[in-house]
This record gives structure tokens, C-alpha cells and sequence, in this order.
């Protein structure tokens, strides 16, 4: 197998005297997709925003197609083609959708914003997604559906030549027919040789679109497996109890 | 035929087929409208039925000399509005501005009438003034997190405080200054006032043409031609025919001549233009429709928040200065009420008539200009009429009322047709 595109080695955070990550090792590989689950608190949160710049991390190694990068804030993520899609979406319901995209990076030709430029891009990234559910660009997102505005955030996130796209829990609040579509989406993002992360509880999601699967428990990588190689109930109880026969973590009592 | 146009659009493909074309453009403003974004509509029809009611009572509304005192009535709230409607596009409030044109006034005639100085000294010293009252307003408001609605009413009382304090408990201090009184109260030759209407019917023109060449070379959707010269046409017909009013004779007296366009109307109009390309054609008013629309998703777009909220207090400070030269030049004096009473009330009516939202994220200049317009001709129009002050207060907190409900009721709409 080639570089992984992400790769964390022995990453600790913690918060006062909380550690919410013990020892977190992580791999992504570029035209996959990892999903990463675990139950609330296992640290899923924590460990995107440390890798998105949000939250320093504490110890441990950042690597970007093999080499050690520092990030300490999300522009220093963004720079190495890291981009987070966030469950509460972070669009502006009263701009449209070439607006949002490209929020706080708009395209300029002197003082004045290059409006056609930034139009043709939203259209040509959009169409690249295959995207074909939007009428039209300078539609404002406050009249798209749910799925439309995932799509959106998705799409926003790739406009940026990102390497690696996280997206948490982008299908949560959508119908079945919307979370097809995204999952979809998030399957081309993959096929278009992207490394993408995908956040989910829904293990018929996970096993619909991953290539592999990152288990946390208690702040603890339990496995990252292949999902061709392991089975629903096996990923359930790596996310109940973070082991499951001989994968997962070592028994702590035996240990002792 | 009846029954193929009232077929409810189900099917998709007609549906796009339905886009094209004049009708097409006119069923999308139509659905438009039906969905809560009603823009300039409200106002529009305001203006008209006010020409009408007035008109009816009292036929003197619809004459030139009327036309001419309404535009100079209208100069300073429009101005003050101009400024609010960027405080409103944040979601927040200034409630200081009235009294803020009041400090800035009292400091321009007393730099002029007491200390003797030059025009532009005064109003450099007034603008400078609403540039501090701003970045004060708005640090407490971004930085020290106190709400803008306390923090503006709390300066509300201070700054009434302030006009008396600068006016010695409540002097009149008169304003002499030819250049300050010429701002309210003079009027460009005929020949100027048709100049400034072409150069303002072509340049639109110009701006237009450029902008749909520019899409159509990117291969990307133009407006219609049709659409496009509806637009330069009808500025030019309703540019053109104010203008022909405004240069009508308006003087009784054979004497001397009364015509023209008043200076107030070019004034602000390059306010208008200049505000409009701020927040339409720059990243700065993306930004601020941005910060409007959603706080976390402009912080997470890297745009620096805070900064934002506070130069939008400035802005309103400075053009509250702005409108409180033009109330100097109008009463051609500072006295304690200048900026006071319901200047506020008017210039944030204006603002909501004219289409800003009260929650922030939505709202043009033009909306200044044209709820101005509005809430003028309320009160000159009530003034003709010969009500009483009572009455004057009650139908325009009514009006104010009626303004915000249309805003609500767009907002839900909006909301539910999403």
C-alpha cells in the first residue's frame, strides 16, 4: 500500500485533568473511505477538530503523505488540503449557494468580488460532483432541502483542492432518499481519488460506502479494520466494549 | 387554454421549459414574492397609495414645490437609514443614532458659529465624532458582549445629555455656513439636474451592459435583454420625469426664481452608490451579510467576527454625522432636539419599510432611500392634511408596526417554504 494521505501517531489531548485521547493512532488512505465511529463521548469529536486545527493537540505525530506537519489553527489545516464538513453544515441560509462556498475566500479582481469567476467554479465543482439536484447556483440556501444543503457543504469543502474531506455525521438529520444521495456523494468523493472521513453512528451507512473502519473507545483507537474483514455485530461491540475476539484492545485485566 | 395554465407544475421538465422567456422571468419574481422576498414591493406600493390618498385630500401633495420640500424633508432620515440598515444586517440595533447626529451636529456648529473654523474642518470634526461614537458602540457591543439594544439605549440618554452639555444647558447656536446651509436648501440649475440625470441613466446603462457581456463571454446565464432594458428604461423615464418636475418653476414671487433639483438629491445619491458597491461588490459586504446571516458560519469561514460587528457601528455613527450636518443645514441651527424626538423612529422605519429585516442578514441601502421616502410623505402628507401631532404619532408608530409585521410574515413565509 502507498503513503496514507493522514497519518497520527501516539496522539494524547487532554482537557485540565480529562484525557480524552490516550495514544491515538490513525491512518487515512487517499481514494478511500475511513469511517470513524464510536459511541458519545469516545472521542470521535475531539480527534477531527485536533486534526482540523480547531484544538492543538497535546503530544503525538501529525503526518501529511508521510511528512510531519504542525497545525495549529483551522487555516494551517485548510493550507494542507484539509477540510471539515460539520454536522450543523455552517452555511448562511441568507446567501446562495455560490456565496457560501466561497465564504471568507471570495474570489477578487482588484476590490471588486469576480462574481463570474466564482460561479463558473461553484457550477464546475458541482458538476464534477455530479450534482444535479440544484436548479440553480444563485439559489439561496434557505430554499434547499436538507440532502441539498449537505450537498452544498460537501461541495464547498472540495472546492479548495482538499486532500482529505471530513465530513461529521452528514446524513443524521436527512430522509432515506437524501442520505442515499449524500452517501453517494461521499462514495464519488472517494472514487475521485480524495481521502475522505466519514463520521457516523449509522452502521448501515458505514458498511454502505467505507473501505475501512476506525473504532474509538474511551479516547483509545480500538482497530481500524477493513470492512470487507469484519461484520456488523463484530464493529458494534469494538464500539460497546472497544474489543471484540481477537481484535480490539488487550483485556485490561489480563494485562494486570 | 384556461385549464393549461392553471395546471399545478408537477412534472420537472416543464417546469424548467417554464423558466425561459419574459413569462418565465415574471412567474420567478411571482414565486418569488409568494415565498417572502418581497423586496422593494412594499415600499413601492406605499409610495403609490400615498400619492393617491394625499393627492385626493389634498392636491397640493402632488404639486413641484412639494415634490422639491419632500426630498429635502426626506435628506437626513434617509441618511441615518442608510446607516442603520447595516447595524440591522448584523441582527442588532442603534437606538443612539438620532441623538448621535445630534452630538455631531452640535460639535459642527460649534466649530463653525463659536470657533469661526471652515466648512470642511466642521464636518471632518462631526465625522470624526460619529467615527469614535461608533467604535465605542461597537467595541462594547462586540467586545464586552453587552446587547446592542442596552448598550445603544444606555447611549440614547447619554448623548441627549451630550447635546444639551455642548449647547450650555440649551442654547441655539445658528449655522451661517453658506457651503452647510446649501446641503438642504439650495437647488442645481436645470441644466446641471439633466446633465447629472444622463450621466446617472448611462452610466447604469453602461454597468449593466458590462456586467451580462462579462456572463455571457463565461458561457453563464444572462438576464434577458428584454429584462435588462426594462430596467435602464424605466430609471430613465422615472429620472427624467422627476427631473422635469424639479425644474418647473416653483416661485410665487416674479422676482426670483425657485427651480431646480435639490443639491440634497445628488448628495444622496452618491451615498447610495457608494454604500450599495460596499455591500454588494466587495468582500468587506459579503462579509456583512454574512455575520448577519450566520455568526458561527462566517467565524468558521475564517472572517474576523468581531471586526465586522463593529465597523458596521461605525458606519451607522458616521452616516448618523452625515445626517446630522443635513438636519444642521435644514434648521439652519443646533438646538438640544436636533437628532431628537422621533428622528430615530423615522430612520429605522425607513429602513424596515423600505425591506431590512429586523433579524439581520437581509436589507439594501436603496431601502433607506425609498422608506424615507415613504415615512416622508406620511408626515408631510398628514401635516397638509392639517392633523394634529397626536394623530401624526400615532399613524406613524402604526406605520412602523405594519412595516415590521410585513417583515415577520416574509420571514415566516420564507422559512416555511424552504
Amino acid at each position: 500500500m502507498g503513503t496514507p494521505l493522514l497519518e497520527l501517531r501516539g496522539i494524547n489531548k487532554s482537557f485540565g485533568p480529562v484525557q480524552v485521547l490516550r495514544d491515538v493512532a490513525f491512518t487515512v488512505q487517499p481514494g478511500e473511505v475511513t469511517a470513524l465511529v464510536g459511541d458519545n463521548g469516545a472521542g470521535k469529536s475531539t480527534l477531527v477538530k485536533c486534526i482540523g486545527g480547531i484544538y492543538p493537540i497535546d503530544s503525538g505525530d501529525y503526518l501529511i503523505e508521510g511528512k510531519q506537519v504542525s497545525v495549529h489553527s483551522p487555516r494551517d489545516a485548510a493550507q494542507l488540503g484539509v477540510e471539515i464538513v460539520y454536522q450543523d453544515l455552517a452555511l448562511c441560509d441568507n446567501l446562495d449557494i455560490v456565496q457560501n462556498m466561497f465564504l471568507g475566500r471570495e474570489r477578487r479582481s482588484g476590490m471588486i468580488l469576480d462574481e463570474p469567476t466564482m460561479e463558473q467554479l461553484a457550477s464546475e465543482t458541482l458538476a464534477s460532483l455530479s450534482v444535479r439536484t440544484v436548479k440553480s447556483v444563485r439559489q439561496q440556501v434557505s430554499s434547499l432541502s436538507g440532502g441539498q444543503r449537505q450537498t452544498v457543504a460537501i461541495a464547498k469543502a472540495v472546492l479548495w483542492n482538499s486532500k482529505l474531506v471530513i465530513l461529521d455525521e452528514p446524513t443524521a438529520a436527512l430522509g432515506v432518499a437524501q442520505t442515499a444521495q449524500v452517501l453517494e456523494l461521499v462514495r464519488r468523493l472517494a472514487d475521485n481519488g480524495l481521502a475522505v472521513v466519514l463520521i457516523s453512528h449509522n452502521m448501515n451507512d458505514v458498511f454502505a460506502v467505507s473501505d475501512r473502519i476506525a473504532a474509538l473507545y474511551l479516547g483509545r483507537m480500538a482497530a481500524q479494520v477493513k470492512t470487507t474483514d469484519v461484520t456488523h455485530a463484530q464493529v458494534v461491540e469494538l464500539i460497546t466494549s472497544g474489543r471484540s475476539g481477537a481484535l480490539g484492545l488487550a483485556e485490561e485485566g489480563a494485562a494486570a | 387554454m384556461s385549464a393549461v395554465t392553471k395546471e399545478p407544475a408537477t412534472a420537472v421538465a416543464p417546469q424548467a421549459a417554464r423558466d425561459e422567456g419574459i413569462l418565465g422571468y415574471l412567474r420567478g419574481y411571482g414565486q418569488k414574492v409568494r415565498g417572502g422576498d418581497m423586496g422593494a414591493l412594499p415600499a413601492v406600493l406605499g409610495l403609490l397609495v400615498l400619492c393617491v390618498v394625499f393627492g385626493l385630500a389634498r392636491p397640493v401633495f402632488l404639486t413641484a414645490p412639494n415634490f422639491a420640500n419632500l426630498l429635502t424633508q426626506a435628506g437626513p432620515v434617509v441618511v441615518i437609514a442608510m446607516g442603520l440598515v447595516f447595524v440591522l444586517l448584523l441582527g442588532e440595533i442603534d437606538l443612539s443614532a438620532g441623538y448621535t447626529s445630534g452630538v455631531c451636529a452640535a460639535v459642527l456648529a460649534i466649530m463653525l458659529t463659536t470657533h469661526g473654523y471652515p466648512w470642511y474642518v466642521g464636518v471632518a470634526a462631526a465625522l470624526a465624532t460619529g467615527l469614535v461614537i461608533g467604535l465605542l458602540l461597537g467595541f462594547l457591543v462586540a467586545k464586552v458582549g453587552i446587547p446592542s439594544f442596552v448598550v445603544t439605549l444606555a447611549a440614547f440618554l447619554g448623548f441627549q445629555g451630550t447635546v444639551l452639555w455642548l449647547l450650555d444647558e440649551g442654547t441655539n447656536i445658528s449655522v451661517r455656513d453658506s457651503v452647510i446651509i446649501s446641503l438642504e436648501n439650495e437647488y442645481l440649475s436645470p441644466a446641471v439636474g439633466w446633465g447629472l440625470a444622463a450621466v446617472t441613466v448611462l452610466g447604469f446603462a453602461a454597468v449593466q451592459l458590462i456586467q451580462q457581456r462579462n456572463r455571457r463571454r463565461r458561457g453563464l446565464k444572462a438576464d434577458l435583454w428584454q429584462v435588462v432594458a426594462f430596467r435602464v428604461i424605466g430609471l430613465a423615464v422615472l429620472v427624467g420625469f422627476a427631473v422635469a418636475i424639479l425644474n418647473q418653476e416653483r416661485s410665487r414671487n416674479p422676482l426670483f426664481s425657485l427651480k431646480g433639483v435639490p443639491i440634497i438629491v445628488p448628495v444622496v445619491g452618491v451615498l447610495l452608490l457608494l454604500w450599495t458597491f460596499v455591500l454588494r461588490r466587495t468582500a468587506y459586504g459579503r462579509h456583512i451579510y454574512a455575520v448577519g446571516g450566520n455568526k458561527e458560519a462566517a467565524r468558521r469561514a475564517g472572517i474576523a467576527v468581531d471586526r465586522i460587528r463593529i465597523s458596521a457601528f461605525v458606519i451607522c455613527s458616521s452616516m448618523a454625522a452625515v445626517g446630522g450636518v443635513l438636519l444642521a443645514s435644514q434648521a439652519r441651527s443646533v438646538d438640544p432636539n436636533t437628532g431628537g424626538s422621533n428622528v430615530l423612529l423615522y430612520a429605522v422605519a425607513a429602513a424596515v419599510i423600505g425591506g431590512t429585516s429586523l433579524f439581520g442578514g437581509k436589507g439594501r441601502v436603496l431601502d433607506a432611500v425609498l422608506g424615507g421616502l415613504v415615512i416622508t410623505m406620511i408626515i408631510n402628507g398628514m401635516g397638509l392634511v392639517g392633523w394634529s401631532s397626536a394623530y401624526k404619532y400615532i399613524a406613524t408608530g402604526v406605520v412602523l408596526l405594519l412595516a415590521a409585521s410585513v417583515d415577520a410574515f416574509s420571514r415566516r413565509r420564507a422559512a416555511a417554504s424552504s
